[in-house]
């Protein structure tokens, strides 16, 4: 356990208004990775299922979830909340998340460079070795914005 | 609005908001149909906020906006097709660019190909300076015929 990491990822959660609003919360957090829950909910669902069934969670409410835990798994290696820019992030949807199922996003740092992170990750609903999707961005290590 | 309400929106309507999809409603996103295919808008609200000092959008939230333009222009190409086919996302790869400002974020797509089963999209999204991107992304897309 990253103690350091989890009441900044705590504090971070709630004075972040689009993960409040999509309800993305603190899952785990350790050396060089974090983890973060997506519950499901009907407003951030694709499409609405017929018959009043739950729907499926859109693709972009899970590639926000993959992004966010991304950036909090680079702070936790690097064992400092600063700030961090994504670069690129590439996400291979494997299959619909389940109905009704809270989303977890889990993200590794592979490498650190001075400016560089090389994370890899995957996004689950219950069963780690299902995932829902897959993966794999960098992040630039920054203390202000890209522009 | 369901799916084949947002395939005829796009289709025929010039310009409206795109109701009835939760995520696509939660980001407020607005559609307006011009020569150059669709353009998708999402009006800037602190609800999309992912870096609060200084304010940044959320990269996630312009993701869900490029994939949306995706689909959007998509369901435009095919408007002539009899049935609509199912369209599910393979992949996506988002590159920022710019950090995203608290303001008004446009995206529109380019189907780079369509083939049979598998369409090859290209999505941009920019800001007040539409030669400046913020983001863009590569996204492959099944059709379910």
């Amino acid at each position: 356990m990253n103690i350091v990491m989890k009441p900044v990822i705590d504090q971070f959660m709630k004075f972040i208004p689009h993960i409040r609003e999509l309800g993305i919360g603190y899952s785990g957090v350790g050396r060089d990775w974090a983890e973060l829950s997506l519950p499901w909910q009907e407003k951030l669902v694709a499409y609405p299922a017929p018959d009043g069934e739950k729907g499926v969670i859109a693709s972009g409410a899970v590639f926000t979830l993959m992004d966010s835990v991304g950036g909090f798994s680079v702070q936790a290696a690097r064992k400092i909340p600063a700030p961090v820019a994504t670069v690129d992030l590439r996400l291979d949807y494997l299959r619909p998340a389940n109905p009704g199922e809270t989303v977890y996003g889990y993200s590794k740092v592979h490498k650190l460079t001075r400016s560089i992170a090389f994370v890899r990750g995957y996004a689950h609903d219950g069963e780690r070795e299902d995932p829902i999707a897959l993966m794999a961005g960098c992040f630039m290590l920054t203390s202000g914005s890209k522009s | 609005m369901s799916f084949t309400d947002l395939s005829r929106g796009v289709s025929t309507a010039s310009e409206g908001v795109l109701t009835g999809l939760p995520y696509a409603e939660f980001l407020g996103l607005q559609f307006s149909v011009g020569q150059d295919g669709v353009t998708l808008i999402m009006p800037f609200t602190k609800a999309l906020i992912g870096s609060p000092q200084p304010p940044r959008l959320h990269g996630g939230s312009v993701a869900g906006l490029m994939e949306i333009a995706s689909i959007a222009q998509l369901l435009h190409s095919l408007r002539d097709e009899e049935k609509v086919p199912a369209i599910k996302p393979i992949d996506v790869t988002v590159d920022y660019l710019r950090a995203g400002q608290p303001e008004d974020t446009y995206a529109r797509a380019t189907i780079v190909r369509m083939g049979r089963r598998v369409v090859n999209v290209q999505v941009t999204a920019w800001q007040s300076d539409a030669d400046k991107p913020i983001a863009t992304a590569r996204m492959n897309v099944m059709l379910k015929r």
